[in-house]
């Protein structure tokens, strides 16, 4: 616990927790802007700075088009009058906004922004995470598993119908999710046979990243060394890590309560769904939850499918500098790295702005019947394929007579999921008949 | 972990694990014992057991409470009165914390009341091979490795790869038991009112 470490780690901090706010503000106007674009309207674009109150004769109108839009806006969530309501729950009813927004903020601990930056002349590295754990991904999804009981409380709390049926919504729907979510990373854990962040990004750029894998260790994918170094196994695993980017990037629009999975504040059904109740600060405080968990989740994507803060074509090698990251090369890892996030979510605003939502049943269903079904097999895919070299010398049929096996038991299992979700899957079941339900 | 981390988690668990008892309200109750999860999984952290403390949150903490509350929601459960105790209940309840007591002490017997060692980590990494002495050599408890290799062996020891599968095999059972048991007064309306469309 020496005093570099110290000042590292509190820098670390203040450093990622001002990127990650400023991202959750930006990326409230560039929802507005980039919805206005889908719609063919204007969006916020003519908010300046009102130096009148400062003292100057006029407002000076700068072209900085709508930039400080997010300033005006959290000023208004600070001024406006923060009401509660009489008949809610008043300590949980306070509880729950933090519970939400906490959770989402915690998460970025793990997640490296940069590549480690040598310091003392080699002697130390200080790694490009605030806390470098061995269980990264898990430490991730334990934590924003926690986000579920703010939105939970808040429903309860309100202590009215809307909000309530909300909040019911959304616990179901994100433990649901959560088994896809937590499943379908496992495939990718194979592959790296690592839990820690760090490491998984360093591997992807030497070996190429997980989703483009066209370059390792040996060469470039024109060169014969690249294919001598196994190429043709990466593109063979490649097929299961798109299988698992793809249940994975869905679970996480389900996970942060985003349209087309938004049923928990969905303004049609429910007014405005666990937060009808909230006002001013107190309802900024669950809409930026929404939006860091939002950036969180892009970020999480980046690093376990799109390398992280590495740049392609292994151009980090030429970086290097006496075996380790000089500062500047880690900062213009850090402008790679959010780059990345940022096209995640732009992504996420453009599903959002055309996508319909779904119905409540066709969700579960989803969930449970498709994603979950499909995040196993990709286990099982994924171990075969790995397992491949060492089966193939017990005999040479002994691979096929597996993935044979393997397809039987997924027609079985997607069969059986079927089955019951016509018997008793959601929207078929009914009350039995003897005790009707009677309203307390 | 240093030493006042350690109490101000143990606080936390154990005010959690006392306020999730006090508590008339059930929901503030299963917050309290989220509480208490949360604070032994620090204390998991703290000895350096990284898997055991996250799944602890991830499981419980993070699974099976949001389930409890969403029960408790549903069926809208009002906070009880104070129930006035029973013989039978108090002698429980005196038993088995008693019990408990006497394993804790005898595991303090057993290490002969001695002074807590560090690891000595260098010298672990001789017998070990792979990623699991890399990170040794290093200085870290690759505990997550390490959890794996008992659990499911190495081509000369076997492991627990059997008794694995066998708990598998079984809470799926029990699951899928509970799902026929609860389901029992439904099917007979459902199957009617597929019929009639």
């Amino acid at each position: 616990m020496d005093l570099t470490f110290l000042i590292a780690t509190s820098i670390k901090i203040g450093l990622f927790f001002t990127i990650v706010l400023t991202f959750v503000a930006y990326s409230v106007y560039a929802e507005r802007r980039f919805s206005a674009i889908i719609q063919d309207r204007v969006g916020p674009n003519r908010t300046m700075i009102p130096t009148s109150i400062l003292g100057f004769k006029n407002d000076l109108k700068l072209p900085l088009g709508g930039l400080t839009q997010p300033i005006a806006d959290g000023l208004k969530f600070i001024l406006k009058e923060d009401f509660t309501p009489g008949h809610v729950r008043k300590s949980f009813f306070w509880l729950a906004p933090c519970m939400t927004m906490v959770p989402s903020l915690i998460t970025i601990a793990v997640i490296p922004f940069m590549s480690p930056i040598a310091w003392d002349n080699g002697e130390t590295t200080i790694s490009g995470a605030i806390a470098d754990l061995d269980v990264g991904p898990l430490f991730i999804f334990a934590v924003s598993s926690l986000a579920v009981y703010g939105i939970a409380i808040a429903g309860w709390a309100s202590n009215s119908k809307y909000p309530f049926l909300g909040g019911v919504r959304a616990s179901a729907q994100m433990i649901s999710y959560e088994i896809a979510l937590g499943l379908s990373i496992i495939p990718v854990l194979l592959v790296f046979g690592d839990l820690n962040l760090n490491r998984i990004v360093q591997e992807q750029s030497a070996n190429g990243w997980l989703l483009l894998p066209l370059w390792n260790e040996a060469g470039m994918i024109w060169q014969s060394s690249y294919w001598e170094n196994g190429g043709a196994q990466r593109w063979l695993l490649w097929i299961p890590m798109v299988l698992a980017f793809i249940i994975f990037s869905i679970s996480i629009f389900a996970e942060t309560n985003r349209t087309p999975f938004d049923l928990a504040e969905c303004e049609t059904e429910l007014v405005g769904g666990y937060h009808t109740e909230y006002s001013s600060m107190k309802f900024a405080l669950f809409f930026l939850g929404e939006y860091a968990a939002m950036v969180v989740g892009s970020a999480l994507i980046v690093t376990l499918f799109l390398g992280g803060w590495s740049l392609p074509f292994g151009l980090d090698g030429l970086l290097v500098d006496d075996g380790a990251f000089p500062l500047w090369a880690s900062l213009l890892h850090m402008g790679v790295f959010l780059s990345k996030v940022v096209v995640f979510i732009l992504f996420f605003i453009l599903v959002r702005w055309s996508i319909p939502r779904f119905r409540y049943d066709q969700l579960m269903r989803l969930g449970w019947v498709v994603f979950f079904e499909l995040a196993l097999i990709n286990i099982v895919l994924t171990a075969l394929l790995i397992a491949k070299p060492t089966l193939d010398k017990q005999g040479p049929n002994v691979f096929w007579i597996s993935m044979a096996g393997l397809a039987v038991f997924s027609a079985l299992m997607f069969l059986l999921a079927k089955t019951v979700d016509e018997i008793v899957g959601p929207g078929k079941r009914t009350a039995p008949k003897s005790s009707p339900a009677t309203a307390s | 972990m240093p030493q006042p981390l350690f109490y101000l988690f143990a606080i936390l668990a154990a005010l959690g694990a006392i306020s999730m008892i006090l508590n008339r309200n059930p929901v503030a109750s299963a917050l309290s014992m989220v509480g208490a999860f949360v604070g032994m999984a620090a204390l998991f952290i703290g000895l350096h057991a990284y898997l055991v403390g996250i799944m602890q949150i991830l499981v419980y903490a993070g699974a099976i409470m949001v389930l409890f509350i969403f029960i408790i929601m549903l069926l809208d459960l009002q906070p009880g009165k104070p129930r006035s105790l029973k013989a039978a209940s108090v002698a429980a309840g005196c038993v088995i914390p008693v019990l408990l007591l006497m394993q804790v002490f005898g595991v303090l017997e057993q290490s002969g009341w001695e002074r807590f060692e560090e690891l000595d980590l260098q010298t672990a990494a001789e017998t070990r091979s792979g990623k699991i002495e890399e990170s040794l050599k290093e200085g870290k408890l690759p505990d997550t490795h390490l959890i794996g290799r008992t659990l499911f062996g190495t081509p000369e020891t076997p492991g627990y790869n059997l008794p694995l599968q066998i708990i598998g095999v079984l809470l799926l059972v029990a699951t899928v038991g509970v799902v026929v048991l609860s389901k029992k007064g439904g099917t007979e309306s459902s199957t009617t009112k597929n019929e009639s469309a």
